[in-house]
């Protein structure tokens, strides 16, 4: 009888598996339709259908591009912003989490924090930036700040609605077994939460781009939104180009990478 | 005092309140179990039972009464829950779950592993330790629960309608496997059910219970030979017989809570 509970289980797998595997003819599509909106646009523009100094052509752009790697301008401004993005997500994220593992699983922290946490969320943190900025000084570690402020309010928020929804027959199921407060954090919310804990994190993970381009606008000399910005004040939009679609870039590889660390975190849901 | 007594409990009363309104869960429950004995306690849904075996297991607090586990091997825990299948923990796959008591209680390292090992064997799971919950099916569920519970070790195990939510031919198969891992350990089981022929398949005594406010108003001594099959209990005619008179019994307690819904064990609101 196990057997047959078996068979069925794994057929189940099998059958539940190709469905989300895309035809190829769709996949095609996904590629075609930006390289379409790129061939008009460059048409467009060469045929000054469009002006050529908002929208340069494509072309120009990559050309643009290859000529900053070339000078190796790219590299420094990219290293920069990639190093204040990390370091300003992780100093959002991490607390993020562990406040929200209190506010879900305490009900006096809940109470103290979660009003305060909710009411300030509506604060653009780039609004705070000049106070930031007088407080740390001009420098990697305010932009940090400006960041990690933007970041930690999806998580906390995310986390603390991931313990909340924890069934809580698995409270009891640990209660019942023994588990102490170290168990309770480790065995029940932080798995429990996290699901719900990454879809915050992801969210994080885009406003943290966000407000790295705005932060670098304002009292930096190097960076993605540096280049962006003086570029555009010169009115180089090639190079103004070059830093959105940078931006773009690493949103789409910093939403993969979080794809396949939830898969490696949560193998237990499919 | 009988010294072979596992379980007393006395006058456990627990009274809540639903909308204001104090409702009496358990009026003045008193009996006893006896070491090694597996005793049921049948009564219509709604009438405590459920609540009871919570207080015995820890997860809920008296009003008034009191009740007593009685500890003989200090380096056992003293009692273990059966939850229904929902109280398996989703991201923990089949053996972690089935070593989670073990786990939390920091057995060594090698009991741990032996202890898991023959229980996972023991329920037919061991090419599906691996597996996650979400891969199997509920009554492969349920055999996770059964396995963590006897894994654990404990002095006495409490059981919650484990196989409510079972079909009817898994049932019979898991009730029978249920009986051989006891007959094999004989650790006391206090077991909730609201079928009959659950109850009379696998106790040495049934504890019937009124409708609310639950009180035990009958009990029933089972003396069938071990080991038991369900068709031996099927075709047993005094069986027949008690599976008649507990029936009528829940008959009269059912009805008679529809006649009288209004009979007001609720208190006043205070």
């Amino acid at each position: 009888m196990d057997k047959d509970v078996a068979v069925a289980a794994k057929s189940l797998i099998a059958h539940e598996k190709p469905k989300r595997e895309a035809p190829n003819r769709y996949r095609s599509l996904t590629l075609a339709s930006p390289l379409l909106i790129l061939l008009l646009w460059e048409c467009l523009s060469r045929l000054s259908l469009i002006d050529a100094r908002f929208f340069p052509p494509p072309s120009s752009i990559v050309a643009e591009f290859f000529r900053l790697v070339a000078t190796g301008e790219i590299a420094s401004h990219v290293a920069v912003s990639l190093y204040r993005i990390v370091g300003g997500f992780l100093l959002g994220v991490v607390p993020g989490i562990v406040i929200g593992l209190c506010i879900g699983m305490y009900r006096p922290i809940r109470f103290a924090l979660y009003p305060l946490i909710m009411a300030l969320m509506p604060i653009p943190t780039l609004a705070l930036m000049p106070i930031i900025i007088l407080v740390f000084g001009i420098n990697d570690f305010s932009k940090m700040i400006t960041i990690a402020g933007s970041v930690f309010f999806p998580v906390v928020i995310n986390t603390a609605a991931g313990v909340r929804n924890i069934d809580p027959v698995f409270i009891d199921v640990a209660k019942n077994y023994g588990a102490k407060t170290k168990d309770y954090f480790f065995k029940i919310a932080l798995p429990g939460a996290m699901p719900v804990m990454i879809e915050g994190i992801q969210m994080g993970q885009a406003i943290a781009l966000l407000t790295i381009v705005a932060a670098e606008m304002i009292g930096a000399n190097s960076g993605i939104g540096y280049l962006i910005w003086t570029d555009y004040k010169a009115f180089v939009l090639k190079g103004m180009y070059v830093g959105l679609v940078l931006i773009s870039f690493f949103g789409y590889f910093f939403s993969l990478l979080l794809r396949w660390l939830e898969k490696k975190l949560v193998p237990w849901q499919r | 005092m009988n010294p072979d007594v596992k379980i007393r409990v006395e006058g456990l009363t627990k009274l809540f309140f639903k909308k204001k309104v104090g409702v009496c869960a358990l009026d003045r429950v008193s009996f006893e179990v006896k070491n090694g004995e597996f005793v049921s306690l049948i009564g219509p849904s709604g009438c405590g039972k459920t609540t009871l075996l919570r207080i015995l297991a820890g997860l809920e607090e008296a009003s008034a009464g009191t009740y007593e586990l009685v500890r003989d091997d200090p380096n056992k825990p003293l009692q273990s829950m059966i939850f229904q299948e929902r109280g398996v923990i989703p991201w923990m796959t089949v053996e972690e779950n089935v070593a989670f008591g073990l786990r939390l209680r920091h057995a060594p390292k090698a009991e741990i592993k032996e202890r898991t090992e023959y229980y996972l064997n023991k329920v037919g799971l061991w090419e599906f330790r691996r597996h996650y919950p979400s891969e199997i099916s509920g009554g492969m569920k349920q055999r996770v629960s059964i396995a963590r519970a006897f894994a654990n070790d404990p002095e006495i195990l409490f059981m919650d309608e484990p196989f409510a939510a079972i079909d009817e031919q898994n049932k019979f198969i898991l009730q029978e496997e249920l009986l051989s891992i006891w007959e094999e350990t004989h650790k006391t089981v206090l077991f909730i059910t609201h079928s009959i022929d659950e109850a009379l398949l696998l106790s040495d005594r049934i504890l019937l219970m009124s409708r609310q406010p639950g009180r035990i108003v009958r009990e029933k001594t089972i003396d069938l030979p071990r080991p038991r099959r369900i068709t031996a209990v099927r075709a047993n005619p005094e069986m027949a017989e008690a599976f008649v008179d507990i029936w009528n019994h829940l008959q009269n307690a059912v009805r008679g809570s529809a006649l009288e819904r209004r009979d007001e064990w609720a208190l006043e609101p205070i």
